[in-house]
């Protein structure tokens, strides 16, 4: 049975640029493990395409700059659609919080 | 430069019974045209949300009932369910396919009437006939199929009145062995009802029996019930027919026959499990040869099956207004197409497909629609692939009962379209203005001034 | 001389607490004596063990649910058949063989052969028609009564005494002894699988399975008799023994015999005190205990490929009376690509 998934409204909006986990992989084909926590994930290629620029921590603003660049798409839809993914990202505990980032 | 096709980032858990990409392939085609016409461009002409019907495929599915009875049985004639779907342009197909009109209430006679239709060709079911649709269909000789004892009486003084015999037919309720029973029209077999009502007529002598009528339920998966009330509707008229020395000239089997819709809760899809003409053709002619009139004497079998027919035919196409995520996290997605156009959304789980091209990521998404009302929901929980704001999709098989059940809930009524034989398309009702709502409407003239 | 190869694909791989017979059937099939095996499995979820067991199946697919229609099954059939050349498939799951049955004549024009129950004989022998089917058939079964209504309840006290079962469509059934108890169950069991429920006379004694499988023209070609030992908490037979008793074979044979049954089937059975054998339920497919019939002398998984591919397959005249089945779990080590592979890529 699938379990419910617990979900934040949005990330804290300071995270900027936030940090995917260090531990986390992310395979070309689309594949994400967290080791921390032993789950394994599917992203699509744009999914995938934006984790990267994450991992080179690029500013929301560089991210969007690029995906519009190659896509056929608005600024707003893109950046309303990218705090929807990241939402998540931080419910599956793939994002560094700040304390930790602290330590 | 030309840019890619965007696509929302999307990230999924990998769980153990999760259908991955290969697993539902088959769902996932686009339905860029609908008998040669882009979706997008109709949508572009027309608005949306939009009806759109395909003409062919009705035609194509009256061919084939026909085909199904006709190959088993002599003598069938189809009579089209107004009900089901009663926008002139698509009666008139059923009529040039020959067949006559099951109408059941004043307003849906009128409607065959002003179609052109022979009166002698009307069927007029229903508990509700007044006086003057009695008086009417008297005038007119159309068949009238009684529904209770008031129903009797009244139309045993008009035919003294009108100086005319009517013809009536009996209509029957019974058990078939399907649940639920519907009990509430007509007179009931097993307890006598029926027989009683035959008597009267017969005694009376001011009304031409002509028929034997039931409607056994809707959307019904057991062909084999058809066969029983067949069986039933034949001893009936064999019966009448020993006593009075009187023939019944028909046996009318309603209508009722499932579509390939998929009904809520079922675990298969409608389009494996449902039957198909090819059953219940099987299971009521062989009642029928099986019973005992004779071969030369076998009375006409009048089906009046409307969703079968139809539903198939029609496509609603609409739009993606939002994507938004629940208090749990789940994907739902608002469509520009309500509860109030698609009310059988209430017990089908309508099967929607894009418009456009995706790829195999998917969401398991609730999708809802524009209405500001909790119940307005469309499909409780279907993957769907990820779906941009403005995308279009197309609802399949939603040509019964969608365009007589509307609302005209707090918004209007949307454009219906034809596309014909030749693919050509036709607009056949237009969309509501506020112009036709409020022309209905009055306001007393203390009520005209709002400001001071 | 070399034996031929044959392609067979097998579904059902959830050798789990509840188990699915895919895994037993596949060690069957690689115990024939007619022919060695290459092994496809099929799999609906990516956590059934058979997918990681890997000295026993070859390659394994993803496939659809049945829920998804018989089209999208039929177009990854295609899709594997392309790639493994596929001469049977045996479909282990009650609810994957209305499709299954569905297909198989386009299945056939692939070149891929069933050996299934008709379409007539699957619904003549589910649960809600049990009474029916007893009466055809003439063979005993509980007395039960289909109901859709609460209140039709009370009338049928006086042809039922306490306790009595009340069974969903599909699945679950729960003992009653008193009115209240069967309205609970009633709401219970129709809220999760719908409507009808069946009120079912309720037989005290001790439960006997036979497995076996039919010919298609009334044929008994095998048929072996189990008492379970020891039930789990699910129901299901945790260690069974096999039993010499020529009633349960009769009763088998005549259910063959009248029903022109084809294909492997179980036979659910309570003996009462007095003697009398019920049949309770037809399972339309091998049961995951079938390993036992093997091991007794009765290949049945191979008789059936050998059935399904037209051959001429004489009727097993005995098996070993004594012989027990203790089932086991066993832990796997599997890497978590292997895992995500099968997730995403619905192959490995």
């Amino acid at each position: 049975m699938k379990e419910k998934m617990r979900y934040a409204a949005s990330p804290p909006a300071n995270q900027e640029p936030m940090k995917l986990r260090k531990n986390v992989a992310v395979s070309e084909a689309g594949l994400l493990f967290n080791p921390v926590t032993g789950e394994s994930f599917s992203v699509n290629p744009i999914g995938v395409e934006i984790l990267k620029l994450i991992r080179e921590d690029r500013s929301v603003d560089q991210i969007s700059e690029t995906i519009l660049e190659k896509y056929n798409i608005d600024k707003t839809t893109f950046e309303k659609d990218y705090h929807d993914f990241v939402g998540i990202l931080y419910n599956h505990n793939l994002i560094e919080t700040n304390e930790e980032t602290n330590d | 430069m030309i840019k890619m096709r965007y696509e929302r980032p999307v990230i999924k858990k990998l769980e153990n019974g999760m259908p991955n990409k290969f697993g539902t392939r088959m769902d996932y085609e686009p339905m860029t045209h609908i008998d040669g016409h882009s979706v997008a461009k109709l949508i572009r002409e027309y608005g949306s949300p939009l009806f759109v019907i395909s003409e062919k495929n009705i035609r194509s599915m009256v061919k084939k009932a026909r085909r199904a009875f006709e190959t088993r049985y002599p003598k069938v004639q189809f009579a089209w369910s107004y009900k089901t779907n009663y926008v002139n342009a698509i009666c008139n197909i059923f009529h040039q396919e020959g067949s006559w009109a099951e109408v059941v209430s004043g307003f849906e006679y009128d409607k065959a009437v002003s179609l052109g239709v022979d009166g002698r060709k009307i069927i007029f079911n229903g508990p509700n006939k007044s006086e003057s649709d009695l008086t009417k269909a008297i005038n007119n000789d159309s068949l009238i199929h009684i529904d209770h004892l008031d129903e009797l009486y009244t139309i045993t003084e008009l035919a003294d009145t009108l100086k005319k015999r009517p013809r009536v037919a009996v209509r029957v309720n019974m058990d078939t062995g399907v649940y639920p029973m519907w009990d509430r029209f007509g007179f009931n077999y097993e307890n006598g009802q029926a027989w009683d009502a035959l008597n009267k007529i017969m005694h009376s002598g001011k009304m031409e029996l002509v028929g034997l009528h039931c409607h056994i339920g809707t959307f019904m998966l057991s062909p084999q019930a058809y066969g029983v009330a067949a069986t039933k509707l034949a001893e009936l008229a064999l019966s009448v027919e020993q006593k009075f020395k009187h023939e019944i000239k028909y046996i009318d089997l309603g209508g009722g026959f499932a579509s390939k819709n998929t009904l809520k809760g079922s675990y298969l899809p409608g389009t494996d499990t449902n039957p198909s003409f090819n059953d219940f053709a099987e299971a009521i002619s062989t009642a029928l040869l099986n019973s005992n009139f004779q071969k030369d004497r076998l009375p006409l079998l009048i089906l009046e099956t409307g969703r079968a027919l139809i539903d198939e035919a029609a496509y609603l196409l609409g739009t993606v207004i939002s994507n938004k995520r629940s208090s749990t996290g789940r994907r739902n997605t608002i469509l520009d197409i309500g509860v109030n156009i698609l009310f059988t959304s209430f017990w089908y789980d309508h099967k929607i497909t894009p418009a456009q091209p995706f790829t195999q990521y998917t969401e398991d998404t609730c999708v809802y629609g524009p209405l500001c009302m909790n119940i307005d929901v469309i499909r409780e929980s279907t993957s769907l692939p990820l779906l941009n704001k403005g995308d279009h999709v197309v609802i399949h098989s939603v040509g019964a009962y969608n365009m007589t059940q509307w609302m005209q809930f707090i918004t209007l009524r949307p454009n219906i379209v034809l596309i014909d034989m030749d693919e050509k398309l036709h607009l056949i009702r237009e969309k509501e203005s506020i112009a036709d709502i409020n022309g209905k409407e009055r306001i007393p003239e203390h009520l005209r001034k709002i400001n001071g | 001389m070399k034996k031929r190869t044959i392609n067979i694909a097998v579904t059902a791989l959830n050798a789990i607490d509840s188990p699915g017979p895919g895994v037993s059937v596949i060690r069957a099939l690689r115990e024939a004596a007619s022919f060695d095996v290459r092994i496809i499995g099929l799999a609906y979820e990516s956590l059934e063990p058979g997918i990681y067991m890997h000295d026993l199946v070859d390659r394994t697919y993803s496939i659809p649910y049945p829920s998804s229609g018989i089209d999208a099954l039929m177009s990854r059939l295609e899709y594997i058949h392309e790639k493994e050349n596929i001469d049977v498939i045996i479909p282990n799951f009650d609810a994957e063989l209305f499709p299954f049955i569905k297909l198989e004549s386009r299945l056939r024009n692939l070149g891929i052969h069933m050996f299934l129950p008709t379409l007539r004989q699957f619904e003549e022998r589910e649960k809600v028609n049990l009474n029916d089917f007893g009466k055809k058939y003439g063979i005993s079964v509980p007395k039960s009564k289909v109901i859709y209504d609460l209140n039709t309840v009370y009338s049928l006290l006086s042809e039922f005494s306490f306790p009595l079962l009340v069974k969903g469509k599909f699945y679950d059934a729960s003992i009653a002894y008193n009115i209240e108890q069967i309205k609970n169950y009633f709401n219970k069991i129709s809220a999760k699988w719908g409507l009808p429920i069946i009120i079912q006379e309720f037989i005290h004694g001790t439960e006997f399975n036979v497995t076996g499988l039919g010919d298609g023209k009334g044929n008994t070609i095998a048929a072996v008799p189990m008492r379970k030992q020891y039930i789990t908490d699910k129901g299901k037979a945790w260690g069974g023994i096999t039993i010499a008793d020529q009633r349960m074979l009769e009763m088998t044979r005549t259910f063959l015999r009248n029903t022109k049954w084809r294909g492997g089937f179980e036979l659910e059975l309570m003996k009462n005190k007095d003697g009398v054998i019920y049949l309770l339920e037809i399972n339309p497919r091998l049961p995951a205990w079938i390993y036992l019939a093997v091991g007794v002398g009765q290949n049945i998984p191979e008789a059936l490929v050998n059935l399904a591919l037209g051959e001429k397959v004489a009727p097993f005249a005995t098996y070993e009376v004594g012989k027990m089945f203790i089932r086991y779990s066993w832990d796997m080590i599997v890497d978590r690509e292997e895992f995500e592979q099968i997730s995403m890529f619905g192959e490995l």
